[in-house]
């Protein structure tokens, strides 16, 4: 399915992300995953939270850059070579992924992986 | 040493009425020939005959960097363009640059006083000077090298760069006086030392710096570490370019040529003349000049000038060195750079935000210039790739405009300083 993933830009010093995190703690934004794209100077830092919409205001009037990314969410079996059967369906579809990256689901023994792909709508009629 | 003694020594008396005389067929000439120039004088009530004293020129409104922008390209130039032989620019306070252009006489008048500069530091036909200014757009280069060629010396014109090779040549070539900016001199002394290379396996005798501001104690540094004597060069393109005033061996003071610009020194808030010795804004008014001369041009130059006698001999108006900038204009390694220009070329790339900041340090002897630029949310992408590509295009526009490789670094929303509300755009960290 496609869920709404929650981008901030974060130079790359010491205690950003506490700054970031400090503001979600405060209105009781639940992180589901978290992950940071960096170069030298900046990162990204990419977020499933629980609310998304909520999320994203309060970062903005915390001065946050911020932007909303749909981006792809499959559910994974616990099972050797799973994943790697769903990439190769996004690949014969010539589907590019951006980046991806994991997180567990709660109290289940799925695992979960988000996917920025160049062709949402496809890639999720892929997997329905 | 001088280069033309009847006018270097000049009595105070004949220069001021050779200035007179000059001033006043300068006014003639531009008020016939330039439009902007005799709408000025006709909007201040005035007519050329009314120049009856050298006094009366501060009747005479002041001209602006602003103004050549208006004129912008050729507006200013007083001859037609067949005449031009030359034509020279530096950064304007925008995008576009600030041109200027020379007659053959104004090519002849600009070596002149830079074989006069030479001459006074000790510059001869027996010397191998060795031009490592910037040859180019820039007036540095071409300057110094006009200048040297007329006094009979070789010139030996490498340009800047290439630091090892410089010393390879400035050795092997028996080099005994270079012109580049300071800061540039420094850094050839250190990397002579890395090369093994001490002062007494060269030549050299003299440097003629300028094209930055720079303070008694790098001069001190250079002096020793290169074992030369260091003097002072100033000049500005808008005027002529380098030459205007240079510093002889007494080293107290830059004795301006003035048979051919004329200084006052003023408030630059009120536009009063100051007093003989105080600070303020240097003025220059291009007595001679013919391809675009230039009235009361405010150089934004902080300075002072003397006309107490000087050892050398020289009756010639000495200013000061200069102390600072009356509006927020910065050279880094010898390029001029306003913060204006910075905030244009990102306004022109519409999707960034123009709260940026210039920091400026000195690293090792060369400036570096960073410009840090706020992301905003029209121009964040969730992609790396995306950011970096825009890091890039805002590197690029930059050293296309400004003339000098900025890094460029994004950085957080409302992460840089704002002083009252207004972002505070340059940080000089340099210890001049």
């Amino acid at each position: 399915m496609i869920i709404q993933q929650i981008s901030v830009f974060v130079e790359n010093k010491p205690g950003t992300l506490a700054e970031v995190l400090d503001v979600l703690k405060a209105h009781s934004i639940n992180l589901r995953a978290i992950t940071v794209a960096d170069t030298a100077d900046f990162g990204i830092l990419r977020m499933i939270v629980n609310n998304p919409g909520e999320a994203e205001g309060i970062l903005r009037q915390a001065g946050f850059t911020v932007k909303i990314t749909p981006v792809l969410c499959i559910v994974l079996e616990d099972t050797p070579g799973n994943l790697h059967q769903k990439v190769q369906h996004l690949s014969a579809a010539g589907i590019n992924i951006e980046y991806m990256y994991a997180f567990s689901g709660m109290g289940t023994q799925e695992a979960r992986v988000v996917l920025k792909v160049d062709d949402l709508t496809r890639a999720e009629g892929l997997f329905n | 040493m001088y280069w033309n003694q009847p006018i270097e020594t000049m009595e105070a008396e004949h220069m001021s009425a050779l200035q007179l005389q000059r001033l006043q067929e300068l006014v003639e000439r531009v008020y016939r020939q330039v439009p902007y120039y005799r709408s000025r004088l006709q909007e201040a009530g005035m007519l050329p005959e009314d120049i009856r004293t050298l006094d009366d020129l501060r009747k005479i409104p002041f001209t602006y960097k602003q103004d050549m922008r208006d004129n912008y390209p050729y507006g200013l130039f007083a001859v037609p363009s067949s005449e031009i032989v030359r034509i020279h620019a530096s950064s304007g306070t925008t995008g576009k640059p600030t041109v200027v252009g020379y007659t053959k006489r104004d090519i002849g008048i600009w070596s002149e006083v830079m074989a006069r500069s030479l001459a006074g530091g000790g510059v001869t036909k027996q010397s191998v000077v060795q031009v490592a200014y910037g040859y180019g757009l820039f007036t540095g280069g071409l300057g110094a090298h006009y200048g040297a060629e007329l006094l009979g010396a070789s010139v030996i014109p490498i340009s800047s760069g290439n630091t090892a090779r410089q010393i390879m040549l400035m050795k092997d070539f028996g080099t005994t006086a270079i012109a580049c900016t300071p800061s540039y001199a420094l850094y050839v002394a250190e990397t002579m030392r890395e090369m093994g290379i001490s002062p007494q396996d060269i030549k050299l005798k003299v440097g003629i710096f300028g094209a930055e501001p720079w303070s008694e104690n790098m001069r001190q540094q250079i002096q020793q570490q290169l074992g030369i004597l260091a003097l002072d060069i100033y000049g500005l393109s808008e005027i002529i370019g380098p030459g205007v005033a240079c510093e002889c061996q007494a080293q107290d003071g830059l004795h301006i040529n003035e048979d051919h610009f004329y200084p006052e020194i003023i408030n630059p808030l009120t536009g009063e003349i100051m007093p003989e010795g105080e600070k303020g804004e240097l003025v220059l008014t291009t007595l001679t000049k013919e391809g675009m001369p230039m009235l009361r041009y405010r150089t934004r130059d902080l300075t002072l000038l003397t006309r107490k006698t000087c050892a050398c001999g020289r009756t010639l108006v000495r200013m000061g060195k200069v102390l600072g900038r009356s509006d927020d204009m910065l050279i880094i390694r010898g390029v001029n750079v306003f913060p204006s220009q910075v905030e244009s070329v990102l306004l022109n790339m519409g999707e960034v935000s123009p709260h940026y900041q210039l920091i400026v340090e000195r690293e090792g002897k060369l400036d570096t210039l960073t410009v840090l630029v706020e992301v905003t949310e029209n121009m964040f992408t969730d992609e790396v790739r995306g950011l970096e590509a825009l890091e890039h295009k805002i590197k690029q526009e930059l050293a296309n405009v400004l003339n000098v490789t900025a890094t460029v670094r994004l950085v957080g929303a409302k992460t840089i300083e704002r002083s009252e509300g207004k972002a505070k755009r340059v940080i000089d960290k340099r210890k001049i």
